[in-house]
């Protein structure tokens, strides 16, 4: 049973899965997100006190936890076992043309992974009571950190980043799940793209609009 | 022409090796690769060293024994053809050329530029095979087989098995290799009767013998001598789901 669980392509097949899981998810946060530009700190503090309190969306936010612990421990496993494939590696490189961001998805997972701590830090730690704060005035809590110059370059660089994670593993997930169509494989590709560069540019514009204009 | 090579010279499988540089001064551009070698090789033994190991048989680009890395690419930097099919004019005068040979765990290095590939014969011996009845031949319209299915399941089995897709795989990995083996036979019907033991102990074996996971890179496509499509390995996922 381990030896199917285990195996190279189940390994890749739940990295996939809970990959577009966590894609699914980012439009919903950017959705929310857009209501940090209202002058109103209303909407923004009952859609977060919504997603704190409302019992379905706390069950959806346990499978969320679940899911990137298992993105990210699946896809270090996976990373060391690629690793140890190839003790020695060439002298001349690799010229061979390939996806330029496939080659650096541990390194952009793992900044977005270093956000993704920062990220907990600034709220959701508010929100268990670990870090000081007010719990239901997310509203401010955000106004006040895009006011950080330095918040807003880490924002921007690592929105900048998961844009290059995500055009790969949009695409990446369909071919790992044996979705690989003659005329549909393209299409995914566009999509991937416009999908990549939407989901950052929306949150970076947030983050500039409030750090400029505010 | 005249060339610097940069070889990877390393006595047996338990010594370290290193680089060493050889000066060629009177290289023909009409000379393949492996000729190029060989002139080496003569000139080497004439001084009594130490000809450099290099692996090769048909020298036509049917049975892949003659994989090696040149210039950050397997079998050199003209796409789909194999290093023995590699001519010297598609090198610069004054060039250095570095030959490396496959680096992958599985693929220890034997001796200067061979590996043993034995861990590709491994895979095979797990089930890419069919069982049939041996005798006289079939006929060849027993089995109604469509045009498209023959053609794709052709296209993977003409894979050679050379390793190029492990050499330049940044993972290492052999799936483009598996996911061939197994497409030429799920595509056809002889090949569907055994087609769940074959995934389930092929990509068992690819496992164990210890080759690194696809992350969809599409190298070993760029770089497979005989142009095998990233869409085999969808098909060999495919495979490994519906087996379980």
């Amino acid at each position: 049973m381990n030896k199917i669980l285990f195996s190279s392509i189940s390994k890749k097949f739940v990295m996939a899965l809970a990959g577009l899981f966590l894609l699914m998810f980012l439009p919903v946060h950017l959705i929310i997100n857009f209501m940090l530009l209202k002058s109103n700190p209303g909407p923004f503090n009952e859609a977060a006190h919504f997603m704190a309190t409302f019992p379905l969306v706390r069950i959806a936010e346990i499978v969320l936890f679940c899911v990137i612990i298992i993105h990210i421990t699946w896809g270090i496993m996976l990373q060391i076992q690629n690793w140890l494939a190839r003790p020695v590696g060439y002298v001349s490189g690799s010229k061979a043309e390939t996806s330029f961001f496939s080659r650096f998805m541990i390194w952009t997972g793992a900044i977005v992974f270093t956000f993704l701590m920062l990220h907990f830090f600034n709220f959701y730690f508010i929100k268990i009571g670990l870090v000081a704060g007010n719990p239901e005035d997310f509203y401010s809590v955000a106004h006040n950190l895009f006011k950080v110059p330095a918040y807003d370059y880490i924002y921007l660089s690592c929105f900048f980043l998961l844009g290059f994670h995500l055009y790969h593993a949009f695409s990446s997930a369909f071919q790992t799940l044996g979705l690989n169509h003659r005329i549909w494989t393209p299409v995914v590709k566009v999509i991937a793209l416009i999908y990549a560069i939407l989901i950052p540019i929306g949150f970076a514009s947030i983050s500039i609009t409030l750090w400029l204009f505010r | 022409m005249k060339l610097l090579l940069k070889i990877w010279r390393q006595k047996n499988a338990k010594t370290k090796g290193s680089f060493v540089s050889y000066q060629m001064d009177n290289v023909s551009p009409e000379m393949a690769f492996l000729e190029m070698l060989d002139s080496l090789n003569k000139r080497l033994v004439e001084e009594d060293k130490d000809p450099v190991a290099f692996d090769h048989d048909c020298r036509e680009g049917i049975c892949g024994s003659c994989g090696m890395y040149i210039n950050g690419h397997p079998h050199g930097p003209v796409p789909a053809i194999t290093t023995c099919h590699l001519s010297m004019r598609f090198f610069k005068d004054g060039e250095t050329v570095w030959i490396e040979p496959w680096r992958a765990k599985p693929f220890p290095v034997i001796k200067d530029l061979i590996v043993d590939r034995q861990a590709f014969d491994k895979i095979q011996i797990a089930g890419g095979f069919i069982s049939v009845n041996t005798g006289s031949a079939a006929d060849a319209n027993s089995i109604l087989v469509p045009k498209k299915n023959s053609d794709e399941a052709f296209n993977s089995a003409i894979c050679i098995g050379c390793g190029a897709c492990v050499a330049a795989c940044k993972n290492a990995s052999a799936m483009l290799f598996v996911s061939a083996k197994i497409s030429q036979f799920a595509l056809l019907p002889q090949g569907r009767i055994e087609a769940i033991e074959r995934v389930r102990a092929m990509v068992a074996k690819m496992d164990e013998v210890g080759f690194g996971n696809c992350s969809n890179t599409g190298s070993c496509e760029a770089e497979c001598p005989k142009q095998i499509k990233l869409t085999n390995i969808a098909r060999l996922n495919r495979e490994y789901f519906k087996a379980y």
